[in-house]
């Protein structure tokens, strides 16, 4: 493993970005520095290499080694209906806005493994909402796009996943939803059937449609505050007039670029509007 | 920009200890001290509200990119690890839980003493499991000092045994040392 305090640490760590960049395309330069050198000293530990700059040929060679990179690049372990608090506020506060709509377009701006997608059209199908919505959950990592789409979570996470429910002021049990196979389960395939799982990577795509509600939570966490500035702005392009925009309960977008032109909703939820 | 940081972690029995240990650090600690307690998702609100009552130092619950001054207090929100991102800025993962928490101090210790290198002190509470140890190591190999609650008069031993196992810890303290061995500022590690 790297030395902590390596004085080589931040210059071979920009060549193996620059090196990621070259042949992949993939963007990790403007990622947050903390989480980034994280994960790649666990990929080191885990390809049993010493330097970071040894991790250069390794995926300039083995696209299947980078392949398991990317992946790790975009895991993060997430809960249905996490905080409960902020769903809560959902129900109350913007389901009666998203009903004034004929039609209500919402994204879920890196979806990771699919849990608040699915979270969502729970909630709005017991607000009698979801056959007039259309849900979008994009990540730029296919492989948890494949996952999301199964639907399929292990069953021990389960207890947690129905109690964070109840506390959202669920109408029904969370067993409603899902379908118990051997240690895992599925969750129906009509809630499925109103997301659109699809790849968009924040960092190098452009505007995604019109959208009445974008969900964008503990993704910017993971990127610097200029990144996190360019990609505010995309959100913000991103939504209809009026629009609403939720990002983590931790994150703080009041002061961003773009903060002067929303208008605050549940301040401790992180929920605001497209002002006028 | 600071100097430096002070890094704490706790877990269980963690809530008194974290108490008198700020109370006893007084107002005149010039380092940023950030706090990583094991808690569940929501329950950092009850602990800054706790900790802010006897507290001589502002206590807040940190947020992602928020900067740091000197002579506040910052604690890791639950269902969050928090880390230090750069000399000046904190930063917040949705990382796998590390020894089963999210927050983990091994987490917050490892990043602040690769920012921080020689300017990191550790300090490691009272807890049930093993978290932290590996932090310990990250500062001390960093250069850092540690110190660690003396598991004969810390609540819950385990977690400082732990980190005494590792070979990586400058000071074994009650807790009522503590504050004073931080307070000379002798930061330089004994090797």
């Amino acid at each position: 493993m790297t030395e902590p305090g390596d004085s080589y640490q931040d210059f071979e760590l920009k060549l193996l970005l620059s090196a990621v960049q070259e042949k992949y395309g993939y963007q990790f330069g403007s990622y947050a520095r903390a989480s980034l050198i994280r994960r790649v000293k666990r990929h080191m530990k885990m390809s049993g290499v010493q330097h970071i700059s040894d991790l250069i040929p390794l995926f300039l060679h083995d696209e299947s080694a980078f392949a398991v990179f990317v992946k790790d690049m975009s895991v993060v372990v997430t809960e249905m209906f996490r905080n409960p608090d902020f769903f809560k506020s959902l129900r109350e506060n913007i389901v009666p806005i998203l009903k004034t709509y004929p039609f209500i377009k919402i994204w879920h701006a890196g979806c990771a493994s699919g849990q608040e997608a699915y979270s969502m059209a729970i909630l709005l199908d017991e607000e009698g909402l979801l056959d007039r919505c259309q849900i979008y959950a994009t990540d730029f990592n296919d492989q948890a796009l494949r996952h999301a789409k199964s639907g399929i979570y292990p069953e021990a996470e389960m207890a947690l996943y129905e109690e964070n429910y109840r506390k959202t002021g669920g109408k029904k049990e969370l067993s409603d939803y899902f379908h118990r196979g051997y240690d895992s389960v599925k969750f129906n395939g009509r809630l499925a059937d109103h997301i659109t799982f699809a790849n968009h990577n924040l960092v190098t795509d452009g505007v995604f449609g019109e959208m009445n509600l974008i969900l964008c939570r503990n993704v910017l966490i993971y990127f610097n505050q200029e990144l996190q500035d360019r990609v505010l702005q995309l959100l913000f392009d991103s939504l209809c007039s009026r629009g609403v925009l939720c990002v983590g309960k931790r994150e703080n977008i009041l002061f961003s670029s773009i903060g002067n032109q929303l208008e605050v909703t549940d301040r401790d939820q992180r929920i605001y509007r497209k002002g006028n | 920009m600071s100097d430096g940081v002070l890094v704490i972690g706790a877990s269980a029995g963690g809530l008194s200890a974290l108490e008198s240990l700020l109370l006893e650090l007084g107002s005149c600690f010039s380092y940023p001290v950030i706090i990583t307690k094991h808690l569940a998702s929501g329950d950092e609100e009850g602990l800054s509200k706790f900790l802010g009552k006897t507290s001589p130092l502002p206590v807040s619950i940190a947020y992602d990119k928020q900067k740091m001054v000197d002579n506040h207090v910052y604690l890791a929100p639950g269902g969050y690890h928090l880390q230090v991102e750069d000399r000046e800025t904190l930063s917040l993962s949705i990382d796998a839980p590390v020894c089963h928490s999210r927050p983990s101090v091994d987490v917050l210790f490892q990043s602040a003493a690769d920012v921080f290198g020689t300017q990191v002190v550790g300090v490691l509470l009272t807890g049930a499991n093993k978290d932290g140890a590996e932090g310990v190591r990250a500062v001390k190999q960093a250069g850092g000092l540690t110190i660690v609650q003396n598991p004969e008069t810390a609540e819950v031993p385990t977690m400082p045994k732990s980190a005494i196992a590792t070979g990586c810890v400058d000071h074994v303290l009650d807790l009522s040392d503590m504050a004073v061995c931080l307070k000379s500022k002798n930061f330089k590690p004994e090797t």
